[in-house]
């Protein structure tokens, strides 16, 4: 157990590094960090701090929230197929955070963007949970999550399209893609608070989601309040991909594949694969930020892409074994 | 020495762009003509609406599009007030019942196919990539419309306006063009040559852009440039636009943040690119003199 913590930490620390290192400018590694701790008011500097830094922040605070909200939304349904991006909580934030920004609310308010997409995602969370049911089957849980993302999907296409401003309709693809191009510590600021209070939230929930694993009577005979949980479950999720997508648009599939890859490690339990996942998590989505600046450096490819080439024949191979399974 | 031009004489310039529309086309009536001149024309592009209402004879322009009366991207938005308004569709124009379109090489290929098929004659303009292209559009819209004798007036004065500008440059400061998605202009570019008159140079020539292209944001930085010169910010918000706030940006205009082109005479080639020039100029001779 400690050593797969320190295995992960360890992994996720090199490709904090390697993201710093990485960018259209040829910069030493040693060069650039020493400008980023060093410090003089040169040009070198202003790239590490201000470019560089946030965005391997935001990738290891967003990789981090994504995969630990995957991995509990799937202890909590007890169903490996739940991801926040699959079945519509990061649509319906990107939702969100696209009416803050097209009504001004974003320009008026430092956290009207983080907080508009974390009602937005709010919003995703509880129609996923009302539309599959409590014990979420597999099916009604992906044809609710199929449905929201449609729908929120199309809400944002329209909301674009009917702004002012001709680039916004050219942005459907960064809200349904993502991207950490070009962001700032400004970005940093506004997503931290609600990404560590919905990382905090969903924490907690890892000896909940252990009694689960026996059934919710064997849980609430063992004292777990399921309604309280579920209350955590939502505003916890809500809170760490609201925040995520308000910044860098929706990212699929962190939260799919990083807790199925992990679970051998940790014993299938649900609790355990809370934090490993948060770090598996950060460490896949900071190596897909350094695929897309090394392979198509002058290009923005968007985050969404290569997570989505990674996930998405890992969902089809899910699905092929939920249906030989019989569920 | 300095480059020194009155912007009085680019506004005598426009004045005297304006008097010709305004002026009676008597004068052009009476020279003989290859072929009968359009009288029902209709331009369904920005750029080749504002050459038309400079070039056109009275009533002989009958509509421009929407966009020549959008403030931010047209310089002539009085003038275009005066005629009727097209959003660019086969039907409208159909129906104005036009013996000439004009139309940009960008216009919607669709409509102008469409046109075509219609049995309406379609004269197609490209884009301008320098500011020598200014005299040739006009030369084409005269052709066009048969007014080569107001073209001519246009184009005479206007090489007159830009001869003033040849002029060498004692220390000619790094500046970069940076529009929305960190996209900046080369020097085979109409904005790049703007900059390059006006005595500035362009980073984006050093970093061997010749077209227009996007650069990235840590390469802008690291080629400091001693300003960033910014398009203005399109009405409601937009993520494209955004980067231009970044504080990267906000640092490198840290010392001349007012530097940032009025659009309306950056997007087309037509002779208010003086009017862009001479914003260039202007803002040079601060740098200069902020920095000797």
């Amino acid at each position: 157990m400690m050593r797969l913590m320190l295995i992960l930490t360890v992994l996720v620390g090199a490709l904090f590094v390697a993201a710093l290192a990485a960018g259209p400018a040829n910069i030493g590694l040693f060069e650039s960090l020493g400008a980023l701790v060093g410090g003089d008011a040169g040009p070198l500097t202003l790239v590490m701090r201000e470019i560089r830094l946030p965005r391997a922040l935001l990738a290891l605070m967003i990789g981090g929230g994504l995969g630990l909200a995957g991995a509990a939304m799937q202890g909590y349904l007890r169903n490996p197929l739940a991801d926040p991006g699959l079945i519509g909580v990061s649509s319906s934030a990107a939702l969100g955070a696209v009416l803050a920004i097209q009504t001004g609310l974003s320009a008026s308010f430092a956290f009207g963007l983080p907080l508009a997409a974390l009602v937005g995602a709010v919003i995703g969370v509880v129609l996923v949970l009302v539309l599959a049911g409590p014990r979420g089957s597999s099916l009604t849980l992906i044809l609710a999550g199929i449905a929201i993302s449609a729908l929120a999907g199309a809400l944002t296409s329209l909301v674009l399209n009917l702004s002012p401003n001709p680039f916004a309709a050219n942005e459907i693809v960064f809200w349904m893609m993502g991207s950490l191009a070009d962001r700032s510590m400004t970005h940093v600021w506004i997503a931290l608070p609600l990404i560590l209070l919905g990382a905090v939230m969903l924490i907690t929930l890892a000896r909940g989601l252990d009694a689960l694993t026996l059934g919710e009577d064997a849980a609430e005979a063992m004292g777990i309040g399921l309604r309280r949980m579920r209350l955590t479950l939502i505003f916890g999720t809500a809170a760490v991909v609201g925040a995520s997508t308000a910044v860098a648009g929706a990212i699929g599939f962190v939260g799919l594949v990083v807790p199925h890859l992990l679970r051998p490690f940790v014993g299938a339990q649900p609790g355990r694969l809370l934090w490993a996942s948060a770090l598996g998590g950060a460490g896949m989505l900071l190596a897909a930020d350094i695929v897309v600046r090394v392979v198509l450096p002058a290009r923005d490819l968007k985050l969404g892409v290569v997570t989505a080439l990674i996930g998405a024949p890992l969902f089809l191979h899910l699905i092929y074994r939920t249906r030989r399974e019989g569920l | 020495m300095l480059v020194s031009v009155q912007s009085s004489s680019v506004l005598r310039a426009l004045w005297f762009a304006g008097a010709l529309i305004a002026a009676p086309v008597a004068a052009v009536a009476d020279t003989p003509e290859r072929r009968e001149p359009p009288r029902r024309v209709v331009s369904m592009n920005l750029c080749t609406d504002q050459l038309a209402m400079m070039v056109a004879g009275e009533g002989q322009l009958l509509s421009v599009s929407y966009l020549a009366s959008d403030r931010r991207s047209s310089a002539m938005v009085e003038q275009a007030a005066a005629y009727h308004r097209n959003h660019g569709l086969a039907e409208e124009i159909y129906l104005l019942q036009s013996d000439l379109v004009v139309a940009g090489s960008f216009s919607t290929r669709a409509t102008v196919d469409m046109l075509g098929r219609l049995g309406i004659p379609v004269a197609v303009f490209d884009p301008a990539y320098a500011v020598s292209d200014v005299q040739d559009r006009l030369a084409q819209m005269g052709e066009v419309l048969g007014q080569q004798d107001r073209a001519s007036a246009l184009i005479a004065n206007f090489e007159h306006q830009l001869a003033r500008y040849r002029s060498d440059v004692s220390r000619r400061p790094r500046a970069a063009l940076y529009y929305a998605n960190g996209y900046t202009s080369g020097d085979k570019t109409l904005a790049g040559q703007i900059l390059n008159l006006a005595g500035l140079d362009n980073i984006a020539v050093e970093q061997g852009f010749g077209a227009g292209g996007v650069i990235p944001l840590e390469v802008l930085a690291l080629a400091q440039p001693e300003t960033v010169i910014t398009s203005r910010p399109f009405p409601g918000a937009s993520r494209s636009e955004e980067v231009k706030d970044h504080p990267v940006i906000k640092t490198l205009r840290r010392k001349h943040p007012e530097a940032a082109m009025t659009d309306s005479d950056w997007v087309c080639g037509t002779p208010f690119v003086l009017r862009a020039i001479e914003d260039m100029v202007a803002l040079r001779q601060k740098m200069q003199k902020a920095d000797p």
